[in-house]
Formats: C-alpha cells, sequence, structure tokens
C-alpha cells in the first residue's frame, strides 16, 4: 500500500518483557515480590520502510513496548537487534548514539513541549545533544524540518501555548525529525486532536515517510487510523502480541477472537452498515495477576479447556498471519475444542 | 416521536471573561421529542458542551447570561429560580459525563450516590433507595450489584463506573438524558457494551437523549438524528441516515471525508479540511466556516447565513450549499468519464 518496503527487518525484537514491581506495602509480608508484567514475551520485526501498528486497548502494554525499545524503561528480558547489536544490552552511552536513529513522538502535544522554551529551542536542542554541526548550520537544519512539516519560519522565536494543538504535533514531529532518525516511534500521535486536524497530522507522516524513508512504529487505540496508514498490525491484549500479520489481511479476516471482537466493536460512520456484533463481558484482568493459560480466556466467546490451563504458542498460518490461539492449533482435536464459556 | 420534551430557541451563552464577552453558543435552535436520541457532533470549542450545560444552567450565574429559550414541559427554564431549577436537575432531566472517576464522588459508595437523588426528589425513605439501587446497578449490567452497591468509585473498573454513573442519572426516571461525550475516556469493547446498554435503556424506558460526541462513528450507530455544530452554531440538522447519506453543509462533507474508513478499498492520502478552527474571541464576520471553507466568496466573508429549512427533516446554515454540491457531482461524473 504505502511506499516499497524490503522484507528485511531494521530491529528484531525478541521475547520483551517488561515487568514493573508492584508497590511493596503488605505484599512485603508474603513471600517473594509480585509484578505488574505489562509487556510479557512479545516479538516482533520492523521492517524497514514500514509502518508497523500496535493496537489495542489502554493497559495493554503497547506504549510500554514503544518506550522499551527505546529503553525508556529498562527491559525486564529479551532482545531487540538492531544493526548487529542488541539495544537492551548497550551502555547508556552507546545507546545514547542509536537514539539519534530511533526518535519518539508522543501523545499529548500539550505536556510533551516545555512551556518555557522557544520553538527554535527546543528544536535545536537534539542537535546539541549529538553534536550535529555549528551554531548556524543547526539553525539551518531546524529551518529546513520547520518548513518540512509546515510550520513558517517566524514561529522559530514563539512559544508552545502559542500554538494548537495540531501544530504542537507538527513542532513534537520536527523535534524527532531534526536529527535524520530512521525510526521514529508515534505513540498514539493523533488521538489528542480534532478529526479535521487528524487527518492533516496523518497525511503529514505520510508524506514524509514517502520523502525521508522513514519507518514507523505506530501505537495507537484506533483502528481506523491504523488501517489507513500501516502496512502491518500486531494486535495486542494484556502485554500478549496475540495477532500479527500485513494489515488488510488482519481487519479483513482476523482469525484471534479477541481481534474479532475489537474490530467489531469500532463504530462505523454508515448508518446503513448492519453488523453482527461480538461484545466481550467484563473488562481486562489486572497484569498484576493475569490469567494462566491464555490471557483472554476469561473473556473468550469461545473459551475451551486447554485455554484455561495451556498458554498458546504462535502459529505460522498463511500469509505472514500469525496467531496465538488454540481454536487455529490443528493438534487440539475437535472433541478436545469443545466450548466451554457459553 | 410524537410529543415535544425540550424546545431550544435561539440559545446564546454569554460567558464574561477578562478579555471580554465571549458568546460560546450563538443562536442555537432545535427540539427533542419524547424517545429519540439526538447526537450533538462536532470539534473541541465548538459548544456543543455548553449547549448541553446551559439547558442544566450548570454555570455560575454571575459569570454567564443566556439569552432565548429553553422550554421543558412548556416552561422556559432559564426563567426558574434557582431552587427550582435543582428541583429538575436529576429529576426530570439528568447528565452524565465524559469522565466517572471525576463526576462521581470518591468518598461515597455508590449505593449513597443513587439513592441520594431518589431521598431527595422522590421522597424515598433510606431502605426503599437503596434497594431501588441495587435493581438499578443490575438493570445497567453490574454483575452482583448487592455487593457492588456498598463499595467506592476506585473499587470499580472504567466502565463498572461509567454504568454505576449511568445508574445514579436513571434513579428518578429522568424524561430527558443528557450524556456529554459518555465513552469518549472508554475503549471500543467497553464503548461497545456502553452503547448497547443506551440503546436498551432508550428502548424500555422512552426517554429523550442528547447524546454529545466528536465520534462520527458513534453517532452513526446510535442516533435517530444529528445536529453539526461549528464554533457555537448549528450548521446542519439531518436525520442520521441522510446526514451521512448525503451531508449538505461544506464541513459536514469535509468532516464525514477526512475520517479513515473501515471498509472499502484504502486511500492514498485521506481528505482534508484546511486550517484550524478560529478561537471564540476572533470569530470570522460572515458565515464562521468561511475561512476554512474553499467554496467561500465575498458574501460568506461578510453575511451571516441563516439556517434555512431545505426540507421536512434537514436544515443547513450555508448560502451556496446547493451550487456546491451540484458542481462536486458534476465533477465526480466528469472526473470518472475522463
Amino acid at each position: 500500500m504505502q511506499a516499497q518496503h524490503e522484507e528485511t527487518a531494521l530491529i528484531q525484537v525478541r521475547n520483551m518483557k517488561k515487568y514493573y514491581q508492584a508497590k511493596k506495602g503488605l505484599n512485603k509480608l508474603k513471600s517473594g515480590n509480585t509484578y505488574v508484567k505489562a509487556v510479557d514475551g512479545v516479538s516482533f520485526d520492523l521492517r524497514k520502510g514500514e509502518t508497523y501498528a500496535l493496537v489495542g486497548e489502554s493497559g495493554c502494554g503497547k506504549s510500554t513496548t514503544g518506550r522499551t525499545l527505546l529503553r525508556l524503561h529498562d527491559a525486564t528480558e529479551g532482545e531487540a537487534i538492531y544493526n548487529g547489536k542488541d539495544l537492551f544490552k548497550l551502555s547508556n552511552k552507546e545507546m545514547n548514539k542509536v537514539r539519534k536513529d530511533m526518535q519518539m513522538v508522543f501523545q499529548d502535544p500539550y505536556s510533551s513541549l516545555n512551556p518555557r522554551k522557544r520553538i527554535g529551542n527546543i528544536l535545536e536542542e537534539p542537535l546539541n545533544i549529538h553534536n550535529i554541526g555549528n551554531k548556524s548550520e543547526r539553525t539551518d537544519i531546524v529551518m529546513e524540518v520547520m518548513s518540512k512539516v509546515g510550520l513558517q519560519v517566524d514561529h522559530y522565536y514563539r512559544f508552545p501555548h502559542e500554538f494548537s494543538g495540531g501544530q504542537r504535533q507538527r513542532i513534537g514531529l520536527a523535534r524527532a525529525l531534526v536529527v535524520d532518525p530512521k525510526v521514529i516511534i508515534c505513540d498514539e500521535p493523533v488521538s489528542a486532536l480534532d478529526v479535521s486536524i487528524q487527518s492533516q497530522v496523518i497525511n503529514l507522516l505520510q508524506s514524509l515517510q514517502r520523502d525521508l524513508g522513514l519507518t514507523y512504529l505506530f501505537i495507537s487505540h484506533d483502528i481506523s487510523v491504523v488501517r489507513h496508514i500501516s502496512d502491518r498490525i500486531g494486535v495486542m491484549y494484556l502485554g500478549n502480541l496475540v495477532e500479527e500479520g500485513y494489515t488488510d489481511d488482519v481487519i479483513e479476516n482476523p482469525k484471534h477472537p479477541y481481534t474479532k471482537a475489537l474490530l467489531s466493536s469500532v463504530p462505523l460512520p454508515d448508518p446503513n452498515i448492519q453488523r453482527e456484533r461480538v461484545i466481550l463481558q467484563g473488562d481486562i484482568p489486572s497484569p498484576l495477576n493475569p490469567p494462566s493459560g491464555c490471557v483472554f480466556h476469561t473473556r473468550c466467546p469461545f473459551a475451551m479447556d486447554v485455554c484455561k490451563t495451556t498458554v498458546p504458542q504462535s502459529l505460522n498460518l498463511a500469509g505472514n498471519h500469525t496467531v496465538r490461539c488454540h481454536l487455529h492449533d490443528e493438534g487440539i482435536t475437535t472433541e478436545e475444542k469443545k466450548v466451554v464459556n457459553a | 416521536m410524537t410529543t415535544e420534551l425540550l424546545n431550544v430557541e435561539q440559545l446564546r451563552t454569554h460567558f464574561f471573561t477578562e478579555k471580554g464577552t465571549v458568546t460560546a453558543v450563538d443562536d442555537v435552535s432545535f427540539t427533542i421529542h419524547e424517545g429519540e436520541i439526538v447526537g450533538l457532533v462536532g470539534e473541541s470549542g465548538c459548544g456543543k458542551s455548553v449547549t448541553s450545560q446551559s439547558i442544566m444552567r450548570l454555570y455560575d450565574e454571575y459569570m454567564v447570561e443566556y439569552e432565548g429559550k429553553i422550554e421543558f414541559n412548556g416552561d422556559n427554564l432559564l426563567n426558574y429560580p434557582i431552587k427550582k431549577m435543582q428541583k429538575i436537575r436529576g429529576d426530570a432531566i439528568s447528565m452524565i459525563f465524559q469522565d466517572p472517576l471525576s463526576s462521581l464522588n470518591p468518598v461515597f459508595t455508590i449505593g449513597k450516590q443513587i439513592a441520594e437523588p431518589l431521598m431527595l426528589h422522590h421522597k424515598k425513605s433510606k431502605k426503599e433507595a437503596y434497594e431501588r439501587a441495587v435493581e438499578l446497578l443490575a438493570l445497567t449490567g453490574i454483575p452482583s450489584p448487592e455487593k457492588r452497591v456498598h463499595e467506592y468509585p476506585h473499587q470499580l473498573s472504567g466502565g463498572m463506573r461509567q454504568r454505576a454513573m449511568i445508574a445514579v442519572t436513571l434513579a428518578c426516571e429522568p424524561k430527558l438524558l443528557i450524556a456529554d461525550e459518555p465513552t469518549t475516556a472508554l475503549d471500543v469493547t467497553i464503548q461497545a457494551q456502553i452503547l448497547n446498554l443506551m440503546r436498551d435503556l432508550n428502548k424500555k424506558l422512552q426517554m429523550g437523549i442528547i447524546f454529545i460526541t466528536h465520534d462520527l462513528g458513534v453517532v452513526a450507530e446510535l442516533c435517530d438524528r444529528v445536529m453539526v455544530m461549528y464554533l457555537g452554531q448549528i450548521v446542519e440538522e439531518a436525520d442520521v441516515k441522510t446526514l451521512f447519506e448525503k451531508p449538505l453543509h461544506p464541513y459536514t462533507r469535509g468532516l464525514i471525508k477526512s475520517i479513515p474508513q473501515m471498509t472499502g478499498e484504502r486511500k492514498l492520502e485521506l481528505s482534508v479540511i484546511k486550517g484550524n478552527v478560529p478561537s471564540l474571541t476572533n470569530k470570522p464576520k460572515g458565515c464562521r466556516f468561511s475561512t476554512r471553507c474553499e467554496f467561500a466568496d465575498e458574501k460568506c466573508l461578510e453575511e451571516m447565513p441563516p439556517l434555512k429549512t431545505h426540507s421536512d427533516t434537514k436544515k443547513v446554515r450555508c448560502w451556496h450549499y446547493e451550487e456546491i454540491i451540484a458542481r462536486e457531482e458534476g465533477g465526480h461524473v466528469h472526473a470518472s468519464s475522463t
């Protein structure tokens, strides 16, 4: 759909885990520590020039995955191979160099810009940190990037509060672009924006990708935006990647019951479409104490006995489509596939 | 869809601020019938929330001035003294807010908060009110309501809190329910649950609902009729089917075109409404949308168009909508033939 990209992985993430130690308090009395399993064994490839989208509901670990990849949090386990090196094993100094190639755009354009700095200073800071160019070269780079994202020259001396949400998101994007990165991790970049502004920023992201050959890790809960912008989708639930595949395959032919429910919950802006809707019961369980077996079995309309006990492995279906669900496991007999939740 | 429930006529809401008077709602008129779900859509700052809060008169009266009429049951609510207004709030008209965590009181149990309007408005005894609270929680689909009734808001999840909030608003069986972005803070799977619930309750209890949202998808799913607001004014009003099939106002047309689609072929680029929403202190002189409209001419810049009745169910505020639609559709035919 979007720019042609090679099938080579730029970053390989393998078995990434991020556990947070739960607050001590009474837990001290119990033996051992309790952990919030925010990301629990996620593996995916980020291919050169593609947009890989991570979707899921709040608390599923999609943002933590993005932040851990950039080492804004330290990973508990796993590896992320970039240029033959494991990002999680680099020293802080080496990691800082890598960050020139990997930048981030945050969700909230109000809190992610320093209110006391002028736009010019905000945009020059990454160049200072990475020691790029001298004073006048830096200004030139900043001016060039500002025009790329649709900001005007006179915005250089203004403060963040003088801008609207959409423009601030352009500033956030410009700040990521000044160091000429290869990968941008976009954490819900359009969620805080109004509909008419959202489409402007999405178009900008896409045209920048075409012009600069960027790779995006696009984190979002808005599936219609993801369908528009991404080449591949990974669906997350409770710290696990439950389904992955090319965007059109996943959207048109979802395999995992959770993906099906998620897609059917998206309200369509067309009153003539009557859909069969899968409405999930209950809420996402706490990641402090995730369900045994398949993490989705407590809400799954097709849960079987085996789901309660055995963690499903990632199964490869046709067309690079992978799913973690016992329903698609041919090793399990139909007899055993008896639905118990219904 | 017969009896008129609420009739708003030429409502204007002025706020007194440091920078002078700001008119957040400017000449808004509409009618809500019994059992009807009406969507109020628009982007942030368009005045959709101010309209709803003006109906409830929730603003401090020293900093705001209302003009026009809000007729409910034949009486003008704007003439009511505050005491009388308090009797309406939570009884005949009630409201659901966006964020259930900040609109429920953290220091009282859910049960107390549901029982309060019943004891206040319907003079129920504490025991009766709590019994009713359990029923209401069950009605909104909360499991083991007799246990939940004694819990505090922080003990519930986001979706459950919104259900509890709905139970509070339904306590006195309101005739009119105003829902201000009730699902915006929720995840899509939970949103689907809540929308289902609201549809069921609307059928069961036959109340009128004003549903405020910025999500056109939610509108298409839930509402019977829609009003589109832009910068304090209603720019288009239509029943939901015709609004999506044949939008009239350039703003509505742009908005519908700019949302990414879940079905059909993926577009290479989204269509865009250029520019930003102007601020309320710096409103365009003529048509409010003229600064962003690609069809605006001198007349649009100078004169404000009236909300014109296009057909029985449709109203639109634009000087040139007929020509624009004719031109765009003509253009499409032309483009496809070449």
